[in-house]
Formats: structure tokens, C-alpha cells, sequence
């Protein structure tokens, strides 16, 4: 078996009393779109910021390409091949689309400058934000801002995409085309997504794992967490037929 | 037809970039600036001197509170570094302008190295309050070594001493020339960095923090080294003023000098490079011009400084900035 991309061993994390997090254990092999589901409250946003190091762990491991990442501050697992777009969109409000995304991937270029403006212009085209480039991204509509994030995390290159809830807020035609954009990725890079719209997740996922409560649930294609009884129940609570 | 159709139509030059506008339009005014020293009277032309090294102090806070957005109290005490740095090497071990400038500035790389290194493990108001703390204890540790820097009472740099290159620092037009060169150093030096992908990542933290890291960039080397060139540029300032004007004194230390550059920033416009400038130069004669028919001049100081804190909220340069000039930096 080939060594997964990213994995966790007994990852937890405590705020407090509150356990977030438990002793997950997670692998994701590489060019693979995992989902990550669960309800509200189930740590799903916590166990990835672990993953990116936004959240530093309170136990457990977490390793990136075969390399011990647990205590790697933010910024230098990023620069390692990790992009993150926020659940709450965390964008430059008062800079152009153009600038946000300049500041995401000027660090790639060196003082190649031709080859920044390529791929500034690359990846607000695959969000089809190519047209408002000089506008301010505070002006824009709030789908629109969640497509910059989107595009800002694409124009790293990452070999690793996480995703907190990238369709939030969009309208269904844009969730059609980020599904279109998420299917294109996926052959180059490994993506983590969390999502709530099960339809998106159904359509793009590989493999979804379920949490529930700071524990894992469930791992499975999206046809075995559809049928499976236990991911039933934490969604939709026991019911007494 | 619009005014953008009728310029759209017509075969334009070739156009300026904003980063080239805004850089013509600063050496620009460091040219009237030039020129302003042989047409003004004898008393404007010795206040334009001290305001252009006030207002290369108020550039150094400009670059920290305005372009990484970290709100300091504590500048005194890097403007006094500068100052004493270069002052008491002088009076009493008997050094010429020139390496004592040279201590001066190592001076505030080591201060605002030191306590930058300390300060920045807060932020937000701890931040507020542990830079007015340690510029508290620098003021209180020039007032306890009195016998050597003679506290507030504070000391005189012989005219004599003052001579440079050649030049007689206490002479009006030599000392109107090296703040003019002190000034122009110091807002080339911040259009350099505001444009550099450094300067860019320090507007980018003080716009979204959180974001910067997650994009990939140490944020906290970049806010540190953001106050060693803040710090530098003030104690740089304070090493030019004591020279310039023959003075040093614990008043400079005290805590109203680390709120005048807040002011003149906040008046003239925070992260502009020209605010620092213009808020120096308004608050100086709104001073002068107010306490020349009242005692109470600092009413209608404050009263002004309420009045553009409500109407100008950007400050003076960031309105016109807003509103005719989209292109300045």
C-alpha cells in the first residue's frame, strides 16, 4: 500500500473541558477528494485547522508527505504544499481580486513577475472572476468573495486543498461550476473538503469520512455512508419505528 | 458620450503606472521643499526644518501603526534611543557628528530589536500597554542616570561640536538642507518598502492577520521587523534633531512624544506616505498660529483634532487620496 498523503495518529485537541477532537486516526492518499461530514459542533472545522496548523493539537501526530508536521507553525506547512480557505470568508476587503491573489502565490514566483501575473490571471479565470479583477473584493457579492477564497487557494498550486465549506452561500449555478472546478483539481492535487450540501459532496468525493461528537464514525465511498445505519442516526437522531 | 467613452477613443500615451505617478509626485515635493528654503522668511524656514525631522519620526510610526497596523505608545522611547544614542557619546566621551550619528542609529536597531522582540509576544491593547510600559521605564532610566544625562533638564551640544562634513549644523541653511536630506531619506525609503513584496505583506497583515499566515507568510518576523525599521527611523529622527538643534533632554522620552507622532499620523493620514508630512506640518502651525491670541491654544488644537477625526476620518492625505488621487501611496 502506497503511504497516504496526509494522516493522523490519535490526533485530539481539547478546549477546556470540551473535547473537539478525539484520537482520530485519518489517511488520505494522494489525488484523493475526501469529504469530511458531520453535524454541527462534530469538530470537523477544528481537526482540519490541526491539519493546516491553525489549531495547534493538544495530542497525536499529524504527518505530510511522509514528514512529522505536528509542531510546523502555519505558514511553513502552507509554503510545504498546503492551501486552507476559511469557513468564514477571510478575504483582503480593501485590495483589488488581483492583489488578494498576488499575495497568495507571489512567494511560488521568485522575482519572476510575467509568470505571477499568469497564474494571478489563471486562477481568477477558473472562478470566473476574470472580468472584476481590479475591483475591490469588498464590493463583491458574498458568493463572489467565497469564489476568490477559492481562487486564492488554487493559485498556490497546492498539493493539498483544504476546503471549509467552499459552497456556502453560493448560488445553485455557481455550486454547479465549483463541482465542475473540484472534478477538474482533483487529478492534481489532493482535496479535503467540508461540506454540508450533500449533493456536492455526493458529486465530487472519492471517499467521505463521517464525524460525529470529535470521533471518527465512518470512512467510506459515498454509496457506503449513504447506507450506513450508524451515519443515519447522527444525522437524523434514533429513531423508534 | 461620457468623459470615459471620449477617453477611451482617444490614442492615450503611454500611461503612467501608480507606482511611478506616486513617486514623481514625492520627489516633486522634495524639490519644493528645495525650493522653499530661499523663498521664506527667516522664522518659517527654521520651523520647516524642525518639522521635517519631527515628521521622519512621525514616518517611522507611520510605518508600523499605518502600513502593519500595530498601534505603539512606546516611540519615545526609540525617537530618545536615537537621540541619547547619539547625545551622550558626544558630550561626554567627546565623539564628532559622524560616528555619533552611527551610534545613534545602532541605537535604535538594538532598542527596537530588543523590545520588539518582547513586545510583539502581545497584541492589540496588551501591545498599547507594553510599549507605553517600556517606554515609561526608558523615561524613568534617563531621569535615574541624571548625572549623566542630566534628566529633564537635559543638555547642550555645543555649536562648536555640531559641525559635520564641513558643515556648521547650527547654520540655517545647512541645518534646513540635512533635515531636508533626513526627510527625503526617510519617504524614499518608505515608498521603497510600501511597493516591495515585504511592504506589501505588512499592509496585507495589518488588513487580515490571520489570513497573511494562513497564505503562507511569518507574520510575526514580518510585524518584527516592521518595528525595527519603524523604531530605527524614529531614533534616526531623534539622532538628527539632537544635532540639528543642539539639544537633548528627558522630555523627549516622556509620554506625550510617543502620542504626538499617533497625532500627526492620524491627522495627516495613516499609511500614506505623504500623511506623516502633512499632519506634522498642520499641527505645528495650528499650535503656533493658535497660541499667538490665546493661552488656551490646545483647546482649539484638540477642537480641530475632534473636527477631522469626524469629517476626515482617513486624515487629510488618505481623503485626498479618496477622493482625487486613487493612485497615492
Amino acid at each position: 500500500m502506497t503511504k497516504p498523503h496526509i494522516s493522523t495518529s490519535s490526533v485530539s485537541r481539547h478546549f477546556g473541558g470540551l473535547i473537539a477532537v478525539d484520537q482520530v486516526d485519518f489517511a488520505v492518499p494522494r489525488g484523493e477528494i475526501r469529504a469530511i461530514i458531520g453535524p454541527n459542533g462534530a469538530g470537523k472545522s477544528t481537526f482540519v485547522g490541526m491539519l493546516c496548523g491553525r489549531i495547534p493539537v493538544s495530542s497525536g501526530k499529524i504527518m505530510f508527505n511522509g514528514k512529522d508536521v505536528t509542531v510546523l507553525p502555519a505558514h511553513k506547512r502552507i509554503r510545504q504544499g498546503i492551501a486552507y480557505t476559511f469557513q468564514i470568508t477571510s478575504i483582503y476587503g480593501r485590495l483589488s481580486l488581483k492583489d488578494n491573489v498576488r499575495l497568495s502565490t507571489s512567494w511560488r514566483w521568485g522575482s519572476d513577475e510575467a509568470a505571477l501575473e499568469n497564474s494571478i490571471d489563471e486562477a481568477l479565470s477558473r472562478v470566473g472572476l476574470e472580468d472584476r479583477m481590479d475591483q475591490m473584493a469588498g464590493d463583491l457579492s458574498y458568493g463572489h468573495q467565497r469564489l476568490l477564497e477559492i481562487a486564492m487557494g488554487i493559485s498556490q498550486h497546492p498539493q493539498l486543498l483544504i476546503l471549509d465549506e467552499p459552497t456556502q452561500g453560493l448560488a445553485d449555478s455557481e455550486i454547479a461550476d465549483f463541482v465542475t472546478l473540484i472534478r477538474e483539481l482533483g487529478g492534481d492535487m489532493t482535496i479535503l473538503l467540508i461540506e454540508h450540501n450533500m449533493n456536492v459532496v455526493m458529486d465530487t468525493a472519492d471517499q467521505i469520512t463521517v464525524l460525529n461528537l470529535g470521533k471518527v464514525l465512518a470512512t467510506g465511498t459515498p454509496d457506503e455512508i449513504r447506507a450506513n445505519r450508524e451515519v443515519q442516526i447522527a444525522y437524523l437522531g434514533e429513531t423508534h419505528a | 458620450m461620457s468623459v470615459s467613452e471620449t477617453n477611451a477613443t482617444r490614442p492615450a500615451a503611454k500611461p503612467l503606472t501608480n507606482v511611478k505617478k506616486s513617486l514623481y509626485f514625492h520627489v516633486g515635493l522634495i524639490g519644493v521643499l528645495f525650493l522653499l528654503q530661499f523663498i521664506l522668511p527667516a522664522y518659517h524656514h527654521g520651523n520647516l526644518a524642525r518639522i521635517m525631522v519631527l515628521a521622519s519620526y512621525a514616518m517611522g510610526y507611520n510605518i508600523l501603526f499605518g502600513y502593519t497596523g500595530l498601534l505603539s505608545l512606546g516611540h519615545a522611547m526609540f525617537f530618545a534611543a536615537g537621540m541619547y544614542g547619539m547625545g551622550l557619546p558626544m558630550a561626554h566621551l567627546g565623539w564628532t557628528p559622524e560616528p555619533a550619528l552611527v551610534a545613534g542609529f545602532v541605537a535604535g536597531i538594538v532598542v527596537s530589536a530588543s523590545i520588539g522582540f518582547l513586545a510583539l509576544r502581545t497584541s492589540g491593547v496588551s501591545f498599547m500597554i507594553v510599549t507605553l510600559m517600556f517606554a515609561q521605564a526608558g523615561f524613568l532610566t534617563i531621569l535615574y542616570f541624571g548625572e549623566w544625562t542630566r534628566g529633564d533638564e537635559g543638555f547642550v551640544i555645543q555649536q562648536a561640536e555640531r559641525v559635520m562634513a564641513g558643515f556648521d549644523l547650527s547654520q540655517p541653511a545647512n541645518r534646513y538642507n540635512a533635515a531636508l536630506i533626513l526627510f527625503s531619506l526617510c519617504l524614499i525609503f518608505t515608498l521603497k518598502l510600501v511597493h516591495s513584496r515585504f511592504g506589501r505583506v505588512m499592509i496585507a497583515i495589518r488588513e487580515n492577520e490571520e489570513r497573511t499566515q494562513m497564505l503562507g507568510y511569518d507574520v510575526h518576523f514580518h510585524k518584527w521587523m516592521a518595528v525595527i525599521m519603524s523604531g530605527t527611523m524614529a531614533a534616526l529622527a531623534g539622532a538628527a534633531y539632537a544635532l540639528l538643534f543642539g539639544y537633548a533632554g528627558a522630555t523627549f522620552a516622556s509620554v506625550q512624544y510617543s502620542i504626538f507622532p499617533l497625532l500627526w499620523v492620524l491627522l495627516g493620514g495613516a499609511g500614506t506616505a505623504l500623511g506623516p508630512f502633512i499632519g506634522t506640518l498642520f499641527m505645528f502651525y495650528l499650535i503656533d498660529l493658535s497660541s499667538s491670541f490665546t493661552t488656551a491654544y490646545m483647546l482649539i488644537a484638540g477642537l480641530a483634532l475632534v473636527l477631522l477625526t469626524l469629517f476626515l476620518p482617513q486624515g487629510l492625505v488618505g481623503e485626498l487620496r479618496r477622493r482625487v488621487m486613487p493612485w497615492l501611496t
